[in-house]
């Protein structure tokens, strides 16, 4: 008859871990994993916001790692992220792609004349065509690329410079100890 | 009580006038596969809002996205893998079919079965039970 009372303790003690384990996780859940993680860069053709009348194309920015940060002036968690942007930019380690998204050239530059510019090159995309095809529902969201155009790490929400030093640094040695050996 | 009834009457057409989506195709089949498809899809921005029913942005330029794909003649299922390929399985609201969520497409099938099987058992061994009580106890039959 022992097993009248083991069978469901079992089945307790399973249930709890399943959860346990859930909650724990939750943090992590928090914002959705991207599925454009270890895909190819969306290849994109889109006019320059800096250099008028220039197009910022996919493929000239690849063979090098870069960073695609996707912003807009409407994006009152941008402005925070601004800051860190500039800091990132200046440590030199990798250039800064920005995408303006929906947003207008007028708005876009007095914010760059403003804050400070840390993009390499800035691509205009007023439909937003670039950041559905990257998958992006809020802005800012930032994406590390490999020198082959793979994505390899997306961070939704305003970037910091720990959390470049916490998340993108890693994935960036990697990338030229590769490229080394 | 005609006057309610215009009143109603209006408040009937300012909803459609105040609705989110006035996308509409010529072709009525392909405006029931866009209306289907962009109400099984999920607004990214707002989660529980399907992209048919949110004011949001977002949501408008994939309903366009969607249009543009069925007027090219893309079929549903194209259309889904497109937006699965950007957003994940999280963007349907009708999950598919994957090694991930088999238990939980089978998981209730599972329970059931258990479940009736456990029944069974307990029915039985009662049965048995009501059997043994209904057959006369030694004393009683000395008794007799």
């Amino acid at each position: 008859m022992k097993t009248r009372f083991i069978v469901p303790l079992v089945a307790f003690v399973v249930l709890a871990g399943i959860l346990a384990y859930g909650v724990k996780r939750a943090p992590e859940k928090h914002f959705i994993a991207s599925v454009m993680v270890g895909k190819p860069v969306p290849e994109f053709t889109l006019p320059s916001l800096t250099e008028p009348g220039k197009m910022v194309t996919s493929k000239e920015l690849h063979g090098k790692p870069y960073i695609i940060n996707v912003w807009g002036t409407w994006c009152y968690a941008c402005r925070e992220e601004h800051s860190a942007l500039m800091s990132i930019q200046q440590l030199g380690q990798v250039p800064i792609v920005g995408v303006d998204w929906r947003d207008t050239d007028e708005d876009a530059l007095a914010w760059l004349a403003q804050l400070g510019n840390p993009y390499s090159h800035v691509a205009v995309d007023k439909q937003g065509r670039l950041a559905i095809d990257l998958g992006v529902y809020g802005a800012p969201e930032t994406f590390l690329i490999d020198a082959k155009g793979v994505i390899v790490h997306k961070h939704v929400g305003p970037l910091s410079v720990e959390i470049f030093k916490r998340d993108f640094e890693p994935k960036l040695k990697e990338q030229t100890q590769e490229g080394a050996s | 009580m005609r006057a309610l009834l215009l009143i109603l009457i209006a408040f009937a057409a300012v909803q459609t006038a105040f609705a989110i989506d006035p996308t509409t195709i010529p072709d009525p089949k392909l405006q029931a596969r866009y209306q289907n498809l962009t109400h099984e899809l999920r607004c990214m921005q707002c989660l529980n809002q399907s992209i048919a029913d949110s004011p949001v942005e977002l949501a408008g330029e994939l309903r366009n996205e969607v249009r543009e794909m069925i007027v090219a003649g893309k079929t549903d299922d194209e259309i889904r893998d497109y937006m699965v390929a950007r957003y994940g399985e999280f963007i349907l609201f009708r999950p598919r079919f994957s090694a991930r969520n088999v238990w939980l497409w089978f998981g209730p099938a599972i329970m059931l079965i258990v479940g009736a099987f456990i029944a069974v058992r307990i029915i039985r061994q009662r049965a048995k039970l009501v059997e043994q009580d209904n057959e006369p106890l030694e004393e009683e039959a000395a008794e007799r």
